[in-house]
């Protein structure tokens, strides 16, 4: 028996010039808002973005991006709505508030199932916001999504660096190109998580530090747009690592 | 409509198999579809029509309907999909991504959410023939 969406994946991927996975292993150190920020900061800069929340059980960048009231369109596939400037695709369209629990086959065929019948068309970049952990959701896009280049999160906390230090590992080990590490929530002058990253001979990519007025701007565009976590995505992380967006 | 992305994906998988197996002309394409994708078969048979070209030309597609079947992983109790009643809103959502079910479907014993969809899920190519 052969499963026939596999086969269509690669093409529905073609024309979408750069994948980044956001990915961290760890849950709660700012996954979601990197993503939806980063995506936001990318489509500012003129190009053409994409934003696919891959957390199916617990998906939040409509929160962070205000999307209220969206669907896909269906015409020969799922057409992603687009909001800010960026198309959006995520589960959430689906389930509204309501808990999914989902085991890991049940993950996968999510996974495969958007894959293969979201036309995402022409697109310089397509961000995925990863789940927490290392299993079904992260092995899939490896397999599935070849051109996937990750890009890794972490807090200052060594527990946060703990998992980091593991995925970094185990994406060695796949031969998955890794963009970097980010610094999130940085509080103070420690440069343990950057010696750590280099000692491992991967790339820091800069520190974004904890802004206390982030949870407020939440949904609000124009509000975010003005955070000083925008400013330093745009700054400290994007302009300093031109290979990102090159 | 959903079932053309679908149908491209047979499409194209059916191509690959086809020259996986040095066969130079396809004549039978046999699909097993799972109920719960909730797919329109007179759709799904158009669309295929439409896309096959070269070596498919001549194909017929011939489709199985398998009907969902849930069991719950926490009494055990087995029960059908034809036999809940969703709103038409809700079969959409399933429709276009079926393991949204477990955001909607409950057993009907206990209550739990945790069950296992044992037949009925997914759109299988389950053998292509043809001439070498």
């Amino acid at each position: 028996m052969y499963d026939p969406r596999i086969s269509i994946i690669e093409k529905r991927l073609k024309k979408i010039g750069k994948v980044i996975a956001i990915s961290s292993g760890k849950g709660g150190v700012g996954k979601s808002l990197f993503a939806s920020v980063l995506a936001l900061a990318l489509t500012k800069k003129g190009f053409r973005t994409g934003l696919f929340d891959i957390d199916f059980t617990s998906p939040t960048t409509h929160v962070v991006l205000g999307a209220a009231n969206l669907s896909p369109r269906e015409s020969k596939g799922l057409i992603p709505p687009k909001i800010h400037g960026l198309k959006y695709m995520s589960l959430v369209f689906y389930i509204g508030n309501r808990a999914i629990p989902l085991r890991g086959a049940d993950l996968s065929n999510v996974l495969v199932e958007t894959l293969a019948t979201t036309l995402w068309g022409n697109l310089d970049f397509l961000v995925i916001d990863m789940p927490p952990g290392m299993s079904d959701l992260l092995l899939d896009v490896i397999k599935y999504v070849s051109k996937t280049q990750f890009l890794i999160v972490t807090t200052p906390s060594k527990m946060a660096f703990e998992t980091v230090r593991r995925l970094l590992n185990l994406l060695r080990d796949l031969r998955v190109p890794i963009l970097g590490v980010i610094e999130n929530m940085k509080m103070d002058d420690s440069n343990y998580i950057e010696r750590e990253v280099k000692s491992l001979g991967e790339k820091f990519l800069g520190e974004i530090h904890f802004d206390s007025g982030l949870e407020k701007a939440l949904g609000d565009i124009k509000s975010l747009l003005k955070t000083s976590f925008m400013n330093e995505i745009e700054e400290s992380i994007l302009a300093k690592n031109p290979e990102i967006t090159s | 409509m959903h079932e053309w992305s679908l149908a491209e994906a047979i499409i194209s998988a059916v191509f690959s198999i086809a020259e996986k197996e040095n066969l130079r002309e396809v004549k039978e394409v046999h699909l097993r579809l799972g109920e719960l994708q909730q797919i329109e078969v007179d759709i799904l048979k158009f669309a295929l029509l439409e896309m096959k070209t070269g070596k498919l030309s001549n194909a017929k597609f011939i489709i199985r309907t398998v009907r969902a079947k849930f069991k719950c992983r926490a009494c055990n109790h087995a029960w059908t999909f034809r036999e809940m009643r969703i709103p038409g809103d809700i079969r959409e959502s399933i429709h276009f991504i079926p393991e949204v079910a477990h955001a909607y479907i409950k057993c009907p014993e206990c209550g739990s959410p945790d069950f296992d969809v044992i037949h009925g899920r997914g759109l299988w190519i389950t053998s292509v023939k043809g001439v070498k």
